[in-house]
């Protein structure tokens, strides 16, 4: 029984903790140098923003190796990463459409286009589509209501939505994700 | 025109790059600063130009400078504070995208009055790809000796790094970016102590919006006394004010704080009227945070004079018939747009933001939200107009940081000012899900100018 668990929790392990490339390490010691000395917890919301980056998610191995990486406790990392909201806590879609809903998004029609997504990836609202291509969430203000409605795609904002060029976007990956594989 | 004096380059082809930006005169504020003024003297420059926070306080920054402490030995830090998350607000972003130098230039020169060696640019992490602009700003810089060691021969030394916060409205609030920057929740700090005194890892340490910094490079080119001139009273030079909503012309404007709102809104040069010849019915003028005022009150104060552009104008009549400048989010509402539900989606934003650290915040924020979804939804009771106005006063000034004031204060002035409103959601459940309330009772006042 013993080793069953220890082999299901080594599996467990590599399957979603991959430790940092040499790349990735160099990183992190330029941002520790960042701070003065000792204080390399600092360095934990941008070291999240880079351990996010290998899968799209965060699970509770991959904020243990962050917390050893930094010399920090486990709940030092978990507390923080449970805080901020752009820290997915379970796993993604490869495109992740973060839908802006807030005042001036809602006044120029955000609930349509939301509505319209969820129609065309047949999903609802944190949901994945079943080729774990898409996620669909409603984030609250990022700061493009001049250029409304808006969401978050990856590093970047889609602007000016409508109908038409959401799907566009939805086209556009799928071509992206096709070439990829 | 107005003038102009931070977006003045903007539109000049390639002004992102270092050498255009020197070409039209950049860095001359720098050059000014370390080689024939002292750290002090530049302080006493901002302080003369009367510049006020940009961030939504209006705080005078010069005076906020003269605060930091400066024990020997122990290191200062400015902190410039990128975390815009007020909605309605999308003017740093604007300077940063297109201008990242002209911020660079203003944090070089900062930093040398308030004797930062090491100055941290502290973004919100969904302006994903600004901080590869910066940091591209601040290599070009460094190569060309406006950062690194002994800058100009002076003898100071900057750096300027960027930090991206991850998502939280929150580390907007000066010590709550102050926690995040050190790696922890954003949870705001109880003040005293100020950060002036013990700010980031207990340092002394200054934090300023991003257009306030940007705003000492015209300080220190033109002087403090000149840049004062322009404005009027307490609102001097000028203001970015990122429009949005229902208007032809969305955008980041900068205006001088002389211009009337009724120009602001109507003009070509500026919002250019409501979208598709619709009737003005409401705007925030600030940010959502301060009070939303109908059309009437915003064009003219309640004594009947015209509303300006600037501090003390929108602010005329206290919050029982005026508002805010804040942050410069100016969010326009036509006569199609409903009051109760615009509420609930700021309510539910201050819930999802609530840092959770104070209960009247914390509960409370949930507990408004969930009324105003009744009621928009046509579930609502005639007492839930009351008990929402309860719950906003029992949260504000009863919590350590400003968040709860922020999201009483929306909800506050949607009952005063359109209380019917609410009251036709409750007597109409089904009507109120098929059409909105229009201008109905406030028709009589709102005057399209000719």
């Amino acid at each position: 029984m013993e080793g069953l668990l220890l082999s299901l929790f080594t599996f467990h392990f590599s399957l979603f903790m991959v430790p940092f490339s040499e790349e990735k390490l160099a990183k992190v010691q330029e941002i520790i140098a960042r701070y003065p000395e000792g204080k390399q917890k600092s360095a934990l919301l941008p070291v999240l923003h880079l351990a996010q980056e290998v899968h799209g998610w965060l699970s509770a191995e991959t904020m243990d190796y962050v917390a050893s990486l930094l010399q920090l406790e486990p709940i030092e990392v978990y507390e923080v990463a449970t805080f901020y909201s752009m820290y997915n806590l379970k796993p993604v879609g490869k495109y992740l459409f973060e839908v802006c809903q807030t005042g001036p998004c809602m006044i120029n029609g955000s609930d349509d286009i939301v509505d319209y997504i969820k129609q065309r990836l047949g999903i609802g609202v944190g949901e994945t589509t079943p080729d774990g291509l898409f996620t669909l969430k409603t984030v609250e203000c990022l700061g493009a209501c001049g250029y409304a409605p808006m969401m978050q795609l990856g590093k970047h904002y889609k602007e000016h939505l409508t109908r038409e060029k959401v799907d566009q976007i939805i086209e556009e990956c799928r071509k992206t994700a096709g070439q990829l594989n | 025109m107005g003038v102009k004096l931070l977006l003045e380059k903007a539109h000049v082809e390639g002004i992102r790059s270092y050498e255009v930006y020197r070409r039209e005169g950049g860095y001359r504020a720098v050059e000014k600063a370390l080689k024939t003024m002292s750290p002090d003297a530049v302080t006493e420059e901002v302080k003369k130009s009367g510049l006020r926070g940009r961030g939504g306080a209006g705080f005078p920054s010069g005076m906020k400078w003269s605060f930091l402490a400066k024990p020997e030995g122990v290191p200062r830090h400015l902190v410039c504070n990128a975390d815009e998350s007020e909605p309605g607000t999308f003017k740093d972003r604007y300077l940063m995208e297109f201008l990242p130098h002209l911020l660079i230039e203003g944090l070089i020169v900062s930093s040398f009055a308030l004797g930062s060696n090491a100055t941290y640019i502290y973004i919100r992490g969904e302006y994903a790809w600004i901080p590869d602009i910066l940091e591209q700003a601040i290599a070009e810089a460094k190569a060309n000796g406006w950062l690194g060691k002994n800058i100009l021969g002076s003898g100071f030394d900057c750096e300027i790094y960027v930090q991206r916060g991850a998502g939280a409205y929150i580390c907007g609030e000066e010590t709550a970016l102050i926690e995040s920057l050190e790696g922890k929740r954003g949870n705001p700090r109880i003040k005293p102590p100020f950060p002036a005194v013990k700010g980031v890892w207990d340092r002394p340490t200054v934090v300023n919006n991003v257009e306030t910094l940007a705003a000492v490079v015209p300080i220190i080119n033109m002087g403090g006394e000149e840049y004062a001139k322009i404005g009027v009273g307490r609102s001097t030079g000028t203001k970015l004010i990122s429009a949005c909503g229902n208007i032809n012309k969305p955008g980041v404007y900068e205006i001088d704080m002389t211009i009337s709102v009724e120009e602001f809104i109507y003009s070509d040069e500026y919002c250019g009227g409501i979208k598709n010849g619709k009737r003005l019915k409401a705007c925030i003028p600030g940010g959502s945070s301060v009070p939303i005022l109908p059309a009437n009150l915003l064009l003219k104060t309640a004594k009947g004079e015209t509303r300006y552009m600037n501090y003390e104008s929108l602010s005329d009549g206290g919050f029982a018939t005026g508002s805010m400048m804040g942050s410069g989010g100016f969010i326009v509402l036509d006569e199609d747009q409903c009051i109760v539900k615009n509420t609930y989606t700021l309510a539910r934003f201050y819930r999802h933001e609530s840092c959770g650290q104070c209960s009247p915040c914390r509960e409370g924020t949930g507990w408004m939200e969930k009324i105003l979804k009744n009621i928009d939804m046509g579930k609502g009771k005639m007492s839930d107009i009351d008990l929402l106005w309860d719950i906003q006063r029992k949260i504000e000034g009863n919590t350590i940081c400003p968040l709860g004031d922020a999201a009483a204060w929306p909800v506050a002035a949607a009952i005063r000012h359109f209380r019917d409103e609410f009251e036709w959601h409750v007597k109409n459940p089904q009507e109120c899900l098929t059409r909105n309330y229009g201008l109905a009772n406030y028709a009589d006042p709102l005057v399209i100018p000719a």
